[in-house]
């Protein structure tokens, strides 16, 4: 980041890509924020209500906040899951894939498969999948004698949720970590080998630190998708049984979408939409302080 | 460092299982629905290609196919073209808002879609873009610009400053030099960057649905005709589905070489 040269020319380049992206952004978050301050008697009447909704949104004894309260604890648990199982996961088997020879190039491409099908797909394929009479998974664990029904039993729906999304992302995980283990440059192992380290040694010491990098791109992209997740629990259970795979995004379309909802919807977006962004706000801090110590 | 044969296994096992859920769908889309509701078979006994034929015969799959392709080509050229001039100033040059911009970009990776489905519907009407492909595109460039301009940034400074500055010496004006010296060097780049603004238009379906209605519906959401008040029809659902993979394994074939390249510079 040192020595550029200040030139607010420069501007001139980026125009483009504000305009595009302005278009899309500025007017639909300013519609979110007038309904968020706003209230309605119907028919397109709308009058000022300040703070109103925020404050039943914040608020535990509301049932708009109590509601909020369980969808935000279910995203973050899910969140949280799917990054402790990914991360670990991902690594150990970026750690298997060999450096170099012709079967890297095939093992990429199958694994980046999985990412390449549209959301919705995806949700089709484990539908089909977990079903006990035509799914392969559900017929397993069935047979298995195991107590496994998606649209009846809670633990069930989601442990297919959790297992759909390490399906659909820990690819993700894997090709960045591989990435930046391919990035150690041999003398390092060599070194290692010549100082007699263990296995573990090396990981410790050479890999994992020269994978933080990497690692802090990886959890930040995981936990931005996880904690956005909709449309795989959307086709897959429908947010049920009852509300207990109701992560947030889902929960916000049934209330803007089906109760036509817009304040308390409106203020939802807006405090999801902070969370989201104060969370990515302290990747981003630490990923330039990553930078800017690799550039000193 | 990785000799065993442990490593190996476990990989062959991983791939494997990653797999099977892709595996069972082909499988599926492979057997009648009859069949398929008659008992479970771990290979097609009597593989059929009738639903594959079904949709290739039917217009309303075959345009949505063609209508999924275009918004995914005009958004991939509109989001590179317009984030290199963007990379490249964000990576030459400090200007007044710099980081805040940068940073305000990425924020639009991360704005939750299904929050914003309603109000985007409600301005692209507004604007005579709803149902059309181009709409759908634009859409996309909400977090594909974005995503360009990171991984972008990343390749521009991969490219040593003193080439611009000996272009500059030996002559080269700056549209010349951008174009015929300095985009060939980060052709890799340019390439990484335009697979990944296809895959996420790709799979992304809640804005492209929530957008059209008839003329420019995505092909996945064609799919919604399998579920039907007379049943599911798990075989058409199946076939429907192994084509959605098609282009992406397609794509991702053709750039497998440059994709551990463009993990490798930590971007995406």
């Amino acid at each position: 980041m040192t020595g550029k040269p200040i030139n607010n020319r420069a501007w001139l380049f980026v125009l483009p890509v504000l305009a595009f992206v302005l278009f899309s952004s500025i007017i639909p978050v300013m519609t979110v924020v007038n309904y968020s301050i706003q209230d309605t008697m119907g028919a397109n009447n709308f009058f000022w209500n300040g703070d109103g909704w925020f404050r039943d949104l914040l608020n535990p004894s509301t049932a708009i906040g109590a509601r909020f309260d369980d969808a935000l604890f279910r995203t973050l648990a899910f969140s949280l899951v799917c990054l402790m199982i990914e991360v670990p996961l991902g690594i150990a088997i970026a750690l298997c894939i060999p450096r170099r020879g012709w079967l890297v190039g095939l093992t990429l491409v199958v694994m980046a498969l999985p990412m390449l099908i549209p959301w919705n797909v995806v949700g089709t394929i484990w539908q089909i999948f977990t079903r006990a009479d035509i799914g392969l998974f559900g017929a397993a664990l069935t047979g298995l004698g195991l107590h496994y029904n998606v649209t009846q039993d809670p633990i069930s729906a989601w442990i297919t949720i959790v297992v759909i999304d390490v399906w659909h992302w820990t690819p993700l995980v894997i090709l960045l970590s591989y990435a930046g283990l391919r990035a150690i440059p041999d003398a390092f192992y060599q070194a290692a080998q010549i100082d007699g380290a263990s296995r573990w040694a090396i990981f410790f010491n050479i890999e994992l630190p020269k994978l933080q990098k990497v690692l802090v791109i990886a959890v930040l992209l995981r936990f931005m998708q996880t904690f956005m997740i909709y449309t795989e629990p959307f086709v897959v259970t429908g947010g049920g049984p009852g509300s207990a795979t109701t992560f947030l995004s889902i929960d916000l379309v049934k209330i803007a979408l089906g109760q036509v909802d817009l304040g308390n919807a409106a203020a939802m977006s807006l405090v999801y939409y902070l969370i989201t962004l104060t969370v990515c706000w302290i990747f981003f801090t630490i990923m330039t302080q990553l930078e800017r110590r690799r550039d000193a | 460092m990785r000799q065993g044969v442990l490593p190996k296994i476990i990989l062959a096992a991983y791939l494997v299982l990653l797999m099977l859920p892709i595996y069972w769908l082909i499988n599926l889309s492979l057997r009648t629905n009859s069949d398929i509701m008659s008992g479970m078979a771990l290979w097609p006994h009597n593989p059929t290609l009738e639903k594959y034929v079904h949709i290739f015969k039917d217009p309303t799959w075959v345009h949505a196919f063609g209508v999924s392709l275009t918004y995914v080509a005009i958004n991939t050229i509109i989001s590179v073209t317009v984030a290199l001039p963007a990379a490249y100033a964000f990576n030459r040059y400090a200007f007044i808002g710099d980081k805040h911009l940068f940073f305000w970009l990425l924020t639009n990776l991360m704005a939750p879609t299904a929050v914003f489905a309603m109000p985007f519907f409600n301005l692209y009407y507004a604007v005579g873009l709803f149902d059309t492909v181009w709409g759908v595109a634009l859409a996309h460039c909400l977090f594909n610009i974005p995503l360009a301009v990171w991984i972008l940034e990343g390749f521009v400074g991969g490219v040593p400053r003193e080439i611009d500055e000996t272009a500059a010496i030996d002559g080269y004006s700056f549209p010349r030099f951008f174009v015929r010296i300095f985009l060939p060097l980060i052709a890799n780049g340019i390439g990484v960057t335009a697979f990944f603004c296809f895959m996420f238009s790709w799979v992304e379906q809640l804005l492209a649905t929530t957008l059209t209605a008839t003329n420019a519906l995505p092909f996945a959401a064609v799919m919604t005709r399998a579920y039907s008040v007379s049943g599911m029809d798990w075989s058409l659902l199946a076939a429907a589905g192994v084509l959605t993979m098609v282009p992406g394994a397609v794509v991702i074939w053709f750039v497998r070489n440059h994709i551990a390249k463009g993990f490798a510079l930590g971007r995406v």
